[in-house]
């Protein structure tokens, strides 16, 4: 076995147990760092396979992003310090059965496909050319990605704040009530209740 | 190391992914749900570029999008999150019943 094979085996490992384990730890946080761990898994093997643009920047923008994330889950933990058991789920025995069975299909419909087998030329220069796509030929698309992230900082930003000086954002968009003068159709406030 | 193995483990990645985001109760946690599952497409991405188009830039620019969904998903999320706990003070997702009355 060759030193690429063990370390692909090593880091695919690595990548499938520490994004188990965000599922199972009892801290939030934790959570998070491991799925970061399992991101930078991924990185490391897009190394292995010869995209090292993609891979190096998996790991930094994963690196940056977890951090944040853990950030909110320090804002909505439940269980300060992972100090308690841990086990907020529902459906849990359908959720498992339909993960495994996806892993399972999938699975089954690639060992099935004859798949292609011609890896990447060590000596390519695939930075190079990703570089002149980017501000070449693909251009338009490279540019539609920055302006999806503009359109997403504005509705985060929009989504996020408190309301305005004109009140509540949902005021006057009440459903219509179901009777003629009667009070708003669907959710009853939790205090009229 | 084979496009077989690292499409297995994008499957495993995926099949994790989809557990998360269907069992976890907290919406923050649903949402590592989300992106291991969009971990395991960004593999499966790379994969088929390094191994069907011999080097082609095109396939990476797909993996870029992928990125970029990837950002979007979590501000997005992020931020409804936040909107949803300021005007229910719900951070569950047993806590939005809504729609099913």
């Amino acid at each position: 076995m060759e030193v690429k094979d063990l370390a692909f085996f090593v880091l695919a490992a690595s990548a499938v147990w520490t994004g188990w384990r965000v599922f199972r730890v009892d801290s939030m946080v934790r959570a998070s760092f491991s799925l970061m761990l399992s991101f930078i898994a991924v990185g490391l093997i897009m190394l292995l396979l010869a995209a090292p643009y993609i891979g190096i920047a998996t790991v930094f923008m994963m690196a940056v992003e977890m951090m944040v994330m853990a950030l909110f889950m320090v804002m909505f933990m439940m269980n300060p310090a992972g100090l308690n058991p841990m086990w907020m789920v529902h459906q849990h025995r359908l959720a498992a059965a339909t993960g495994f069975i996806t892993f399972a299909a999938l699975t089954i419909a690639v060992l099935l496909s004859d798949l292609p087998g011609n890896p990447v030329d060590p000596a390519k220069p695939v930075i190079h050319d990703l570089g002149v796509e980017l501000l070449g030929n693909s251009m338009l698309i490279f540019e539609t990605a920055g302006i999806t992230l503009l359109a997403t900082m504005v509705g985060t930003v929009i989504l996020s704040s408190r309301s305005g000086r004109y009140g509540p954002a949902d005021e006057g968009s009440l459903p219509p009530p179901l009777t003629p003068g009667g009070r708003p159709a669907g959710r009853v406030p939790e205090d009229e209740e | 190391m084979t496009l077989a193995a690292v499409l297995i483990v994008s499957a495993a990645l995926i099949g994790i992914g989809i557990y998360g985001a269907l069992s976890q109760q907290s919406f923050v946690m649903l949402m590592m749900g989300l992106e291991l599952m969009l971990n395991g497409v960004l593999l499966a991405v790379i994969g088929f570029w390094s191994f069907g188009l011999g080097g082609a830039p095109e396939g990476q620019l797909l993996a870029i999008v992928v990125m970029a969904v990837m950002a979007v998903e979590m501000a997005i999320g992020f931020a409804l999150v936040v909107a949803v706990y300021r005007k229910r003070q719900a951070d569950m997702t047993e806590s939005l019943t809504t729609l099913r009355r």
